[in-house]
């Protein structure tokens, strides 16, 4: 029988966050598996598909995980090729000095106040079996060492909390030494990969994307009729229809976007934002129903599923004979291009260096991946006068932005989303100075712990950031909250809707699309969302 | 494995009770999982699980709920192309509730 659906605590609840330390030792204190803090096992059909070991029927709450015999031998091999692989493994498991100025930074240990989502203890459950395998000191003096045995209640430990953590990195802009904790996860999650043991949410999007491209398994013509719906909404809007192009041959730049874009509300809108820019700046661009996600849900498998699935984007622009791609606002999928596309495929030489059709600016930081994050694309055009702008049809949001972990940390990327908005709003306030840029708080829900099971582990990990949001709200009244990355569209609607509920959600290029002046326009009357304009009506009735 | 009993037969479903096999479902299948969550199927709920189903094969994933709405609005009129209608029918909400009982699996990713 299917278990009883969980409900998920209030927020007054929620909100009472125990940081009492248990009384025993952390290595006897057994991992528990309360429904709504994790997510179902991985579909065997879904490991099949990708040819991933062990499939078949299991969940994390059951006793038996169905693993091999020999599992143990599995685990331990397959840390040992990853330490001699990865420099930065064994090196994370050899220099922490325990000082724990992590632990308070993880927006999970602060949501939650289970100590073993501190990242320093989170990574000690790998660390404590390095030493008894790998070291010296932990093979001769075992538990005295910090060393102990890997055994299945060890490895189950390991599977609950590397799926609770969001490899988002807050916690290594606070490490003296710079340890990556979200390297350990990385590592730990292939681990638990070697034995089919995978969430459901990731495996799916997985297998979808290495059949069908996208993580949601649209099928060409689904996007097609999507974009097309977008279309008919523009069109109602602005009274100009769009009609793009699709897998089209010869076509100078090549967008991807992720998935989610396509499908889901608030992403649509967003996407509406890129189809009415590209259109007047009459962007020779096209679509692709093959490379169709710019995401990877395998980046949160292991390294070899990621570098399988990302490179379609790559195959699809050599394909289409494209100069270079341009890529929508996604989080993860720029950490990829930009910190793993080289290591993984070298550089994309087949493609030009990326140039701006409009304004003729080079991106010279894209020289070796030759793709280009739309928001940096259209701050370009802002800076050089490209655009004709009207800011005050965002004046009925006062908007705060969120910067993405992936985009933040994992590429520098501040300026250019402030820029924009700012740009093409005139009510922007930020949260409070130690939640955003580099010490971003984390949404709660990425590295594809975006599912619904494990609701109430997303909204504790999600509150440090629904808390900034809130005070912001407070203080200024802010009502929107931008960002530029599909997970967050998605999982921060879900936080607000709990935490904050007057605060609605949206992506960078849905203000860009409110505010753009296009050449033949009616007078817009409403906003992407289809909602009326306010002071419009007003203005009706002056005349 | 998690399994419905309807029939004599076991059902396979996933741990939210989505049917694993959608050659499983039939009308009589759908009544069944509604009357466990007592509620009974009208002719209202049947127009949406029929749209449904009509969507799902021709585009081979349940419709966002924008779609649903907009779909349903020009078929059937505002007062049912409304998300207040539709929650009203589905109180666990349309995405989820109706295509569970469509037999649709439900949409992952970044959604």
């Amino acid at each position: 029988m299917a278990k009883a659906k969980t409900k998920t605590p209030k927020p007054e609840e929620l909100a009472k966050i125990d940081y009492s330390p248990p009384e025993k030792h952390w290595t006897e204190v057994p991992v528990e598996f309360r429904p709504g803090t994790y997510c179902y096992g991985a579909r065997p059909k879904y490991l099949e598909e990708v040819d991933m070991p062990n499939p078949r029927e299991w969940q994390p709450y059951e006793d038996d995980w169905k693993l091999p015999e020999n599992w143990k031998e599995i685990v331990l091999e397959g840390m040992e090729d990853r330490l001699n692989k990865y420099r930065t493994f064994r090196l994370f498991m050899d220099i922490c000095v325990r000082c724990g100025a992590c632990a308070d930074k993880c927006h999970f240990f602060i949501g939650s106040g289970d100590p073993k989502n501190m990242p320093v203890l989170r990574a000690e459950l790998v660390r404590s079996v390095y030493r008894k395998y790998f070291t010296t000191g932990g093979k001769l003096f075992g538990k005295k060492a910090g060393a102990r045995e890997l055994t299945m209640d060890v490895f189950k430990e390991w599977w609950y909390y590397f799926y609770q953590c969001t490899e988002c990195r807050r916690c290594s802009v606070f490490c003296p030494y710079g340890i990556d904790t979200a390297e350990i996860t990385i590592m730990g999650r292939e681990l638990t990969n070697l034995l089919g043991c995978n969430t459901d949410w990731i495996a799916g999007p997985v297998a979808n994307c290495y059949h069908k491209g996208n993580h949601l398994g649209l099928e060409p013509h689904t996007i097609q009729s999507n974009i097309e719906m977008m279309c008919d909404d523009i069109e109602e809007i602005t009274g100009i229809r769009i009609e793009p192009t699709f897998n089209r041959k010869g076509a100078e730049i090549l967008f991807v976007t992720p998935s989610g874009d396509l499908f889901g509300v608030p992403g649509v809108y967003t996407c509406m934002g890129y189809l009415m820019l590209f259109h007047e700046l009459g962007l020779d661009y096209t679509w692709s129903t093959y490379a169709s996600e710019g995401g990877n849900f395998g980046f949160f498998t292991s390294n070899e599923m990621a570098r399988r699935l990302h490179y379609k984007i790559y195959a699809e622009a050599k394909r289409l004979g494209v100069k270079w791609i341009l890529g929508g606002e996604c989080g993860h999928m720029w950490r990829l291009i930009h910190q793993y596309l080289d290591t993984w495929w070298g550089p994309a030489d087949f493609l030009e260096v990326p140039k701006s059709p409009i304004t003729g600016t080079v991106f010279e930081n894209a020289k070796s991946t030759k793709m280009v994050h739309v928001v940096e694309f259209t701050a370009d055009l802002i800076r050089h006068g490209k655009l004709k702008l009207d800011p005050s049809r965002n004046d009925h949001l006062r908007v705060t932005f969120h910067d993405s972990c992936n985009t933040s940390r994992g590429m520098g990327f501040f300026e250019e989303p402030r820029y924009v908005i700012k740009n093409v709003c005139n009510h922007f306030y930020e949260m409070p100075e130690n939640t955003i840029r580099e010490k971003t708080f984390c949404c709660g829900s990425g590295s594809g712990l975006n599912a619904s099971e494990n609701m109430e582990i997303r909204m504790r990990g999600g509150f440090p950031r629904a808390n900034a949001v809130r005070h912001v709200n407070q203080k200024y009244g802010v009502n929107m909250l931008a960002n530029v990355c599909a997970i967050d569209r998605a999982a921060l609607t879900t936080l607000m809707q709990y935490w904050v509920p007057d605060v609605e959600v949206c992506g960078v290029h849905e203000l860009v699309g409110n505010a753009l002046v296009m050449t033949g326009e009616t007078e817009r009357t409403m906003d992407l969302r289809l909602e009326e304009l306010p002071g419009k009506e007003e203005e009706e009735e002056d005349v | 494995m998690a399994t419905i009993e309807f029939q004599g037969k076991q059902i396979e479903v996933d741990e939210e009770g989505y049917l694993q096999n959608l050659d499983d479902w039939s009308p009589e299948l759908a009544n069944y999982m509604a009357q466990q969550d007592g509620l009974e199927l009208t002719d209202e709920h049947w127009e949406i699980i029929n749209f449904l189903r009509d969507y799902y094969n021709k585009y081979q994933i349940a419709p966002m709920i924008k779609i649903l709405v907009k779909e349903i609005k020009k078929t059937m009129g505002p007062d049912k192309g409304n998300t207040k209608y539709l929650y009203q029918l589905f109180p666990d909400g349309p995405a989820k509730q109706a295509c569970r009982y469509a037999g649709l699996p439900k949409p992952t990713g970044c959604v």
